[in-house]
């Protein structure tokens, strides 16, 4: 079949690889019809993640048709499916707890050593997203196989095109995640750093959570537009002072809950992030932090931060005063997809969520590698890229 | 014996090798039943082919290695029902082997603490050196993952894989 694949920082191709095969009673292997590129596909893209290794196949946003079934799934050929980017057991104590992103049996044995060096403790499997995360092959290809196919995919009903249901697979839950992590209460508002995908969700999440306003920071003028147009007001932070800005549109409160949705790779020609990035290219650090620094400044006392941003290592100068002193409580991690998909597909049948405004590309397969490139140079016009394996690639 | 300790940590085995617990979300019951079937261990043990229970006590195991296949017989020396199972590799055999593995309640509703110790005394000479390779490098890290593959296989079914496809393109 062919696959995008990883070959190192900025290089990826479309190469042809052996098909996937089951290999555990609980498998399926689903022919791809639609998959999306990440926002946190660019970290691999950008060589901020460790354990890549050459020819991995990217991707962990797709769905398709069930064309095989292992002995124990509960799928059936010909279904249409949404599989989750957690990839989760459903049988041990964190899943039986609704923490799916924290399964204790879907990362190999193998690949958990380096995640307890790191981390403390070894990391839950993901689609096609490094080997510390367990080295499953990813959806950016023609066929997939899906461990644990009898929980994680959800069954898409007729008549919802991939369009409006391919986005459950991650940035939607995710998003709403990271809104209901907020715990909003009357009167709320909430700011939302970053107003890519996640961020955009999180703005659609946090209105229909309950917010009495959203406030959206972005420094790309299309993205904040496109915040506006659920209904949040808007903060270009290159044009404002975002903490005196957010302290005048909160009646000098701060904002209820701030949303960290940009992650380790933080924008913006601030002197933190330009010392972050030289200590993460010196291997001094890891991660930039400009977006998280700032929230934890803004947060009203007493508030919270909720961090659905990706990241990865080490920061450095982390306010850890502020966030005790103010008594700030925080929430993270990644989502408990399989915990939230079933509300959220039922939403988008009933026409109560908005989808698919976001996608700016559509694309073949063939064509992924330039996808990456356009989703990383061009993010104000290049909000989300869709790639159909089926599709016959521009000229 | 002096224990100079002031705390409540368990001590780590003497001779470093591999003592180490996980928690499986079944009952002590189930997981030990599992276990003494010790044919059953084969796929969730590093390196072995195959287990084959001879009789109540005895089992012959096949193991393999970098140069080759290594075989022993262990028997079962103790053998407290939902409690514990130790074993000895038996008298003549290439590698010296023992176990023991002990079953506990976890904290209410989260099943059983599975604790395991296994060491291999290798011979001197050839063998010796290969087998010292094979599993002497890393032990403790080996019971770890070895203790990770029986709570996946007994909570969800199966040992999970990823084989990732070979990362040179086919054409």
């Amino acid at each position: 079949m062919r696959a995008l694949t990883w070959h190192g920082k900025h290089d990826v191709r479309v190469d042809t690889v052996p098909d996937p095969e089951i290999l555990n009673p609980r498998d399926a292997i689903i022919r791809i019809t639609s998959t999306a590129i990440c926002g946190s596909d660019l970290h691999l893209y950008d060589g901020y993640i460790p354990t890549m290794k050459p020819g991995d196949i990217l991707g962990h946003e797709f769905m398709g048709e069930v064309v095989e079934t292992g002995p124990r799934s509960t799928l059936k050929e010909g279904q249409r499916v949404v599989v989750p980017f957690v990839i989760a057991c459903g049988q041990c104590f964190f899943c039986e707890k609704h923490q799916f992103s924290a399964c204790a049996n879907s990362n190999p044995a193998d690949n958990q050593d380096l995640g307890r060096e790191l981390y403390g403790h070894g990391m839950t499997a993901l689609f096609g997203y490094s080997h510390l995360t367990g080295g499953y092959p990813g959806g950016q290809a023609e066929y997939v196989r899906v461990p644990y196919s009898d929980t994680g995919p959800i069954v898409i009903p007729d008549g919802l095109e991939d369009e409006k249901v391919l986005f459950l697979s991650d940035i939607l839950p995710t998003g709403w995640m990271a809104a209901d992590n907020c715990d909003i209460e009357q009167g709320d508002t909430v700011a939302v750093w970053g107003c890519g995908p996640v961020g955009l969700f999180a703005v659609q999440s946090a209105f229909k959570l309950g917010a009495h306003k959203v406030i959206a920071i972005d420094h790309f003028p299309n993205r904040l537009e496109l915040a506006a147009r659920f209904g949040a007001e808007t903060l270009n932070f290159e044009e404002s002072n975002t903490y005196e800005a957010l302290m005048e549109m909160t009646g000098g409160m701060g904002p209820d809950a701030c949303i960290d949705a940009v992650g380790l790779e933080s924008h913006g020609m601030f002197l933190d992030n330009a010392m972050d990035q030289i200590k993460a290219s010196t291997f001094l650090g890891t991660d930039r932090g400009h977006a998280l620094r700032q929230l934890i400044t803004a947060c009203r006392k007493g508030g919270k931060v909720s961090l659905p941003g990706v990241y990865g290592g080490f920061l450095d100068k982390f306010p850890i005063g502020a966030l005790m002193e103010k008594g700030l409580q925080v929430k993270s991690g990644q989502t408990h997809v399989q915990h939230y998909q079933d509300d959220l597909l039922r939403m988008i049948g009933e026409g109560e969520l908005d989808t698919t405004f976001l996608i700016s590309h559509r694309m073949a397969l063939e064509d992924g590698p330039e996808g990456y490139v356009k989703f990383k140079n061009d993010q104000n016009e290049c909000t989300k890229v869709v790639l159909k394996p089926g599709q016959i690639p521009a000229a | 014996m002096s224990d100079p300790r002031t705390d409540d940590a368990p001590a780590t085995s003497e001779t470093g090798v591999s003592g180490h617990t996980e928690t499986i979300n079944r009952p002590r019951e189930a997981v030990y039943a599992f276990f003494r079937n010790f044919s059953n261990l084969a796929p969730v043990l590093h390196n072995v082919q195959a287990i084959e229970v001879k009789d109540e006590t005895t089992s012959h195991w096949k193991v393999s290695g970098p140069d080759g296949t290594y075989e022993w017989d262990s028997k079962i020396v103790e053998d407290e029902e939902n409690c514990r199972i130790a074993w000895v590799s038996t008298e003549g055999s290439d590698v010296k082997h023992e176990g023991v593995v002990t079953f506990r309640d976890a904290p209410p509703g989260r099943g059983t603490w599975i604790t395991a110790d296994i060491r291999y005394e290798p011979p001197y000479g050839m063998v010796g050196k290969a087998v010292a390779k094979l599993f002497q490098k890393e032990p403790s890290i080996q019971v770890r993952r070895d203790l990770k593959r029986l709570k996946a296989l007994l909570e969800a079914g199966e040992i999970p894989t990823s084989s990732p496809p070979n990362p040179e393109p086919a054409s």
